[in-house]
């Protein structure tokens, strides 16, 4: 038995670990982009010289032949289904019984004029950080294009580097389909407390380039002129479908797989940002793209591939970032403000908050959001999956507060704030 | 429904200014304590000396005012002037080892160890106070002095360099000894000699990159008490009332040391217990008493209840310099499973040798000599030589810049053997994880100074509880997603579970301890 892996970002690689507690299987893991397991999560850190290039290395080198999983550094560029083998760029065919597909996701283009100039990149990969690190040696002025997760990643990487940074965001307010006001406008603040020109409501309209087909200026859906040198894309990305697609797998926007990641060819699976579930997830997903969630599709796929029969299920929602040096938690369902059905309450003190969203019929806790503040999953998921009432008490409230010791609060007055 | 109430200023920017400002006051309090008993003349030392002295404290205190002044942003000229005034410190030392220190002692105290304190607490202000209120490690893995570059290199062999002049050829470090003199007049009523010296730039580094620990970790409270302990402990316990006990001709006792770390405590005869016996009498007793109570009684106790950081991040001196000036090489610690196998034979093994060699001792003594003749004395004077000079010293804090700040408290010292042991198997400490946030990005592991790989632990959502850990907290500091916190907590299951990312989120739902 011979099982093939193609990618080791977070879903293949948890699909191998999984798979080697329950199964002798041979195992192969196969990436184009770098000869080991390396944590994407933190590629801005080795930017800013907060990590070396080692540290990205969840695992020890000699945790791969302890477990049995080969790792092969190249690029698959057919998948030969009838012969259940693949072909690899430097030559040779490699024979698989069972095929996994984690071949991650891209960084979104949308046609713009030059976006496919020298110094116009996203951020997603190890050759990504290195591109950066040549476009943006010595340069004064850099653009940042998306107001996600990623885009004010690359603002405050940029800004390490004492480069100016002008971040263009579509909304609003920085992400306003997730955050009420009060919560936009602490990362409003924290954005230009750290020095970065904020343009709300703006889109990119196209990239000036020079002769040598260069970056220039950024020229935006308001009629301004930005002189940079280099322009972070960060608008979002798309499944990698290129290698299912040409395979004649069946791929929708990502690669079409059941409940249990089989794809329309016998045999093979797809998991993580490159996969579509045909029948929608509860809460509505269709394609999963958190790192979290790749990591828990790589699990579940791994134990049913060991022999296993639980099918995948989203857990309760939860999320993590930090916006500069303001941190975010959030867990369970919290819309951006009250509706008709959902009633929030908050508690707001400086840099800090929390945001309770309770559905207004029952008062029972949907979700919680906390901006510098680091709030406990155990707690925040119990209280939801019990459906608990959401005032919370002082006692309550010290074991969902998960700051380190020492940290000063009031806990009367926050829970009276998230109880009235 | 929005509402907003006082603040719990863990992160915001007006702790900075409690914090600073109680450094100023400390240090303005003691300068006028200086000036007073300069006015009474009631000390056996030179009215000038302390006027001198006091207004070095005046001087460090003015800087960290100015410098917490949030209109105050360090312009081209502090961060200059800072880097000449240090610069010109450093070759004051070297002049005065040159010589100048003999003939000019206290201009030279001030042109050599005064310039370096002013200008590096200079320096340190200007580079953190126009920060932003977060964790700031950026460019510690591209800066050659932090990353075993050429100037760090440099800086670590002038520290090796030191140690070994400081241990084998003191003679050879007379001028800087000397330039200490008015101050060891000053606080014991004697002459430096160049342990005097030692100490006094031992507690300078601790003092002085403490306040660059308090600017750097402003944003997380449990930090800045923890310096301020390692401070305080090492200003007022390990170089103040030793000196003073000196002044009044008592043992020269350093309260908050204790066997087996401070060997010879309880050690018989003229190493130890005889010594302080003869030299202290009713205080000597006391002093014993203390140790004992301290190694026998406070140490399983406090262990018990918060792990072994009561004492290796929060009062033993080798902590205070490795939390301090260590802080910048916190990263260079060997981190491989292989030097986690190598740790647990050494540092158990020397916990070995140290309680063989003090049962060595004892025997020797009850029997006087007769089972063991001289061989027990050639066991102390080799223990002494090897694990209290090369290890702890040369090894120890010299190898900073190459191997990281816990070289000797993870491969050596005995207390922390001892410590480590309880932490392990019977103490309510440990490094909870968030459930299932960790990113696996690596800033824990990178940054943690004993090596420890506790991303290995936090991505499958284990508890961290290890022998080795000191609960420095940094881990939890560096941490991007909130997912690690020191705690204190029942000692069942603390160990083994809940190993939640491994299993599924969905069990979180089932712990009783949240119900």
């Amino acid at each position: 038995m011979h099982i093939v892996i193609i990618g080791n970002g977070i879903a293949g690689v948890s699909t191998a670990r999984f798979l080697r507690k329950g199964s002798d299987a041979r195992i192969t893991i196969i990436s184009a982009e770098s000869p080991y397991h390396v944590a994407r999560t933190a590629l801005m850190y080795a930017y800013m010289g907060d990590l070396r290039p080692s540290d990205l290395k969840p695992y020890e080198d000699d945790f791969w032949p302890k477990n049995r999983l080969d790792l092969i550094q190249d690029t698959v560029t057919h998948v030969d289904i009838e012969a259940g083998a693949i072909n690899l760029l430097a030559g040779g065919r490699m024979h698989y019984d069972i095929l996994v597909l984690a071949t991650g996701s891209r960084p979104n283009r949308f046609g713009w004029k030059g976006e496919y100039a020298h110094g116009v990149q996203g951020l997603y990969s190890m050759q990504d950080l290195t591109s950066m690190e040549v476009a943006t040696e010595g340069i004064q002025s850099a653009a940042v294009i998306g107001g996600g997760l990623i885009g004010i990643e690359m603002a405050e990487m940029l800004r390490v580097r004492r480069i100016d940074v002008h971040l263009l965001v579509r909304e609003q307010a920085y992400m306003d389909y997730l955050f009420s006001a009060d919560e936009s406008e602490l990362i409003h603040q924290e954005i230009r407390r750290h020095g970065v020109q904020l343009h709300l409501g703006t889109e990119l309209d196209a990239i000036e380039t020079d002769s040598e087909d260069r970056a220039v200026a950024v020229h935006t859906t308001s009629g301004e002129r930005l002189a940079t040198r280099f322009v972070g894309l960060a608008v979002g990305v798309h499944p990698n479908v290129d290698l299912a697609r040409q395979s004649g797998i069946e791929t929708g926007k990502g690669i079409l797989i059941t409940n249990t990641f089989e794809t329309s060819a016998p045999g093979v699976y797809a998991v993580g940002d490159c996969a579509e579930f045909r029948e929608p997830l509860a809460h509505g997903r269709r394609i999963e793209q958190l790192w979290y969630s790749g990591r828990r599709q790589g699990r579940t796929l791994g134990r049913l591939l060991a022999g296993g029969t639980d099918a995948y299920s989203a857990p309760l929602f939860f999320n993590s970032a930090k916006f500069f040096d303001l941190e975010y938690h959030t867990y369970g369902d919290v819309p951006p403000h009250e509706t008709d059905e959902v009633v929030c309450r908050q508690w707001k003190a400086g840099r800090h908050l929390i945001r309770t969203a309770a559905e207004r019929s029952t008062g029972r806790i949907l979700g919680v959001n906390g901006l510098g503040v680091r709030l406990r999953q155990e707690v925040a998921a119990s209280m939801i999956r019990r459906g608990q009432d959401a005032a919370i008490t002082p006692a309550r409230l010290k074991t969902l507060l998960f700051e380190p010791e020492f940290f000063q609060a009031d806990t009367t007055q926050i829970a009276e704030a998230l109880s009235s | 429904m929005t509402t907003t109430h006082r603040s719990i200023s863990l992160v915001d920017g007006p702790l900075i200014d409690v914090t600073i400002n109680r450094i100023v006051a400390a240090l303005l309090v003691v300068a006028a304590l200086l000036s007073v008993v300069a006015a009474l003349q009631i000390w056996p030392f030179k009215p000038t000396t302390s006027i001198a002295l006091a207004a070095l404290l005046v001087f460090s205190a003015a800087t960290l005012w100015v410098s917490k002044n949030s209109a105050w942003h360090p312009t081209r000229f502090h961060h200059k002037g800072a880097a000449i005034l240090t610069g010109l410190g450093l070759v004051g030392m070297l002049v005065s080892i040159a010589g100048a220190g003999i003939a000019w002692p206290m201009l030279m105290f001030w042109l050599g160890i005064g310039a370096t304190t002013a200008g590096t607490t200079w320096m340190i202000a200007a580079r953190y106070t126009d920060g932003a209120h977060g964790l700031d490690n950026h460019g510690t893995m591209t800066n050659p002095v932090t990353n075993r570059g050429a100037s760090g290199w440099m800086l670590g062999i002038v520290m090796t360099g030191f140690y070994v002049l400081i241990y084998w050829y003191p003679a050879a470090l007379e001028g800087l000894t000397k330039t200490t003199d008015p101050l060891s007049w000053l606080m014991r009523g004697k002459a430096a000699d160049h342990w005097f010296m030692y100490s006094l730039v031992y507690s300078l580094a601790v003092v002085v990159m403490g306040v660059r620990a308090l600017y750097k970790y402003r944003h997380v409270r449990y930090q800045t008490i923890r310096t301020w302990s390692v401070m305080l402990v090492q200003l007022l316990l390990a170089f103040i009332l030793p000196s003073i006990l000196v002044l009044f001709q008592q043992p020269e006792f350093y309260f908050s040391y204790f066997w087996p770390l401070k060997w010879t405590y309880l050690w018989p005869g003229d190493y130890g217990i005889g010594w302080i016996l003869a030299d202290g009498g009713r205080t000597g007793v006391f002093m014993i008493f203390w140790g004992a109570m301290m190694s026998f009684v406070a140490t399983p106790i406090l262990t018990y209840f918060y792990g072994k950081r009561w004492y290796c991040s929060w009062v033993c001196g080798c902590g205070a310099m490795a939390e301090t000036l260590g802080d910048p090489y916190r990263h260079l610690a060997p981190r491989s499973t292989d030097s986690w196998r190598l740790e647990r034979w050494m540092i158990h093994g020397v916990l070995v040798i140290i309680i063989l060699a003090t049962a060595l001792l004892w025997i020797n003594s009850a029997t006087e000599g007769a089972l063991f003749g001289g061989f027990s004395g050639a066991v102390a004077k080799t223990y002494g030589f090897i694990f209290g000079s090369i290890w702890a010293g040369v090894i120890g804090v010299g190898f900073y810049p190459f191997l990281g700040t816990r070289i000797w408290c993870r491969f050596g010292c005995p207390m922390a053997a001892i410590l480590g042991l309880q932490q392990r198997f019977f103490s309510r400490f440990r490094i909870t994880t968030n459930g299932a946030q960790c990113i696996s990005c690596g800033n824990c592991s990178a940054y943690c100074e004993m090596g420890i790989d506790v991303r290995w632990y936090a991505q499958r959502g284990q508890n961290i509880v290890r022998a080795s850990c000191v609960g420095c907290g940094i881990c939890s500091t560096v941490c991007p997603r909130g997912v690690l916190k020191l705690e204190n907590g029942p000692t069942e299951g603390r160990l083994n579970g809940p190993v939640l990312i491994d299993r599924d989120e969905v069990d979180l739902i089932d712990l009783p301890e949240y119900r």
